[in-house]
């Protein structure tokens, strides 16, 4: 007989559960009732019908999707196991939605949960697109309109590209692994700038590669910018989540990917313009800089001609001076004159005097004293002398 | 066929074309300068729309063996 102790039984037991396929990895719908939330940020709840019930726990870091409330019918995931210190059986929930969500729709919302989580949809992660692609990869179906709608925007808008088609199903069971390798064959080829995933519109079950978690990966694995424009603008796909940009519909992720040579030749013209005008404006204002420098160059020269007229004017008034000067000293020279002519004795003998002189010294005799008796003298009137004698 | 080494790429001579317009906004050239950007500048801008008149979109298909014969859309 072997004897276990209870903690190999729960061991064994929680082996046993957690190694069951089934159990790893299932939907579970059910009311919620007694939830708690302790601080730690766990849920605890349990799970129930009108016949049975089921212990839920969802750890903190596994807070997808709904918040749970009581009495509510919701549809969670998860998997089964045993919490060997109590012996309890419960449910790990990972996700929860609300009941009555479509399987496929749950399945979405769960992995779309869990990517995002991740970081899979990051914007920080997102990249900006060339804007001049020149080889750009198509990811879809060779026949169909898809193709052919892309290469027609590309066409119009920028037929400096090269387009790399790499076909592959988009639907059905090939659809995912065909979308995988495709994307990795583009990733394989030289000078890929750029990769386009595209699939038209469809059901929702038509669209479910592009929800498929391989891709998912593969898209967010890509060292090239991937636009996804995958069916209508009103489907959403995690395809649309992890791309680096989202297009409605594959026309639209075309246009996303190449500029418009429209507006190309627009800036082209733009800028030969502004060329024109640029260069217009500064051989303008070159030449008015060099009339302003002629001018200022004109006016740093000594002017001729206005210092000959200032010599003029000074040699003029030079001239003027000098002969004012010589007037006036002409006219003190005869005023002297006069004076002069007013002292000579022969005015005075004009007027009836006579000048008398020694006869033998010439002395002029101006007292009586000086005459001798018998002397003789030597008398002058105004016209000329005449001996005389002293006889008094 | 890719652009001869040579050449420039549209995508260089478009930039380059954009970036001779600012210098020339940016100002500060001599007169001699900017003739010259001018006529770079030309010369980008009828090199960019000759490319862009005689493109001609290349268009290339991978062989994957894996879209054979496969019903796809």
């Amino acid at each position: 007989m072997a004897v276990y102790l209870v903690s190999q039984i729960t061991t064994y037991l929680r082996g046993v559960l957690e190694s069951d396929p089934l159990l790893g990895d299932l939907w579970v719908q059910g009311e919620i009732s007694n939830l708690s939330r302790p601080s730690s940020g766990h849920q605890y709840f349990i799970l129930k019908d009108a016949d049975a019930q089921l212990k839920s726990v969802r750890f903190r870091q596994h807070r997808f999707g709904l918040e749970p409330l009581d009495g509510q019918e919701v549809l969670a995931h998860g998997r089964i196991s045993l919490y060997e210190a109590r012996g309890d059986l419960q449910l790990y929930v990972d996700f929860l939605q609300p009941a009555g969500v479509g399987a496929q729709r749950a399945e979405f919302e769960l992995l779309k949960a869990r990517l995002e989580a991740e970081g899979l949809f990051e914007e920080t992660r997102k990249r900006p697109l060339p804007l001049f692609p020149q080889r750009i990869g198509v990811v879809t179906s060779p026949s169909g309109a898809v193709f052919h709608d892309i290469v027609r925007v590309v066409e119009r808008r920028y037929p400096l590209a090269e387009l790399v088609l790499a076909p592959t199903p988009v639907q059905g069971e090939r659809a995912a692994p065909g979308i995988v390798a495709a994307l990795q064959a583009l990733h394989h080829l030289e000078g890929i700038d750029v990769i386009i995933v595209a699939r038209g519109g469809g059901s929702w079950e038509e669209l479910a590669p592009f929800n498929d978690e391989t891709v998912a990966r593969a898209i967010f694995g890509s060292h090239i910018p991937v636009v996804t424009g995958v069916g209508h603008e009103t489907d959403f796909t995690i395809a649309d989540f992890v791309a680096d940009r989202r297009a409605p519909t594959p026309s639209a992720a075309a246009e996303l990917v190449v500029p418009d040579q429209r507006e190309l030749k627009a800036r082209l013209e733009e800028g030969q313009r502004a060329l024109r005008q640029l260069t217009l404006e500064l051989i303008t204002a070159s030449r008015s800089h060099l009339r302003l420098a002629q001018a200022h160059l004109m006016s740093q020269q000594p002017d001729l001609s206005r210092r000959r007229q200032r010599l003029g004017e000074l040699l003029h008034q030079a001239g003027e001076s000098l002969r004012s000067q010589l007037a006036l000293r002409g006219e003190r020279l005869s005023s002297h004159g006069r004076q002069l002519a007013a002292l000579s004795p022969t005015q005075t003998l004009g007027r009836g005097y006579a000048l008398v002189q020694a006869g033998a010294t010439g002395q002029a005799i101006t007292q009586v004293s000086q005459a001798v008796r018998g002397e003789a003298i030597a008398i002058t009137v105004s016209d000329g002398s005449f001996p005389a004698e002293v006889t008094g | 066929m890719p652009p001869q080494k040579k050449e420039l790429t549209f995508e260089a001579a478009f930039q380059k074309l954009e970036e001779t317009v600012r210098r020339l906004e940016a100002g500060g050239l001599t007169l001699e300068e900017s003739l010259a950007l001018y006529e770079e500048g030309t010369r980008l801008a009828h090199l960019c729309g000759q490319r862009l008149e005689e493109a001609k979109l290349r268009i290339t298909q991978l062989e994957l063996g894996l879209g054979q014969g496969a019903s796809s859309e």
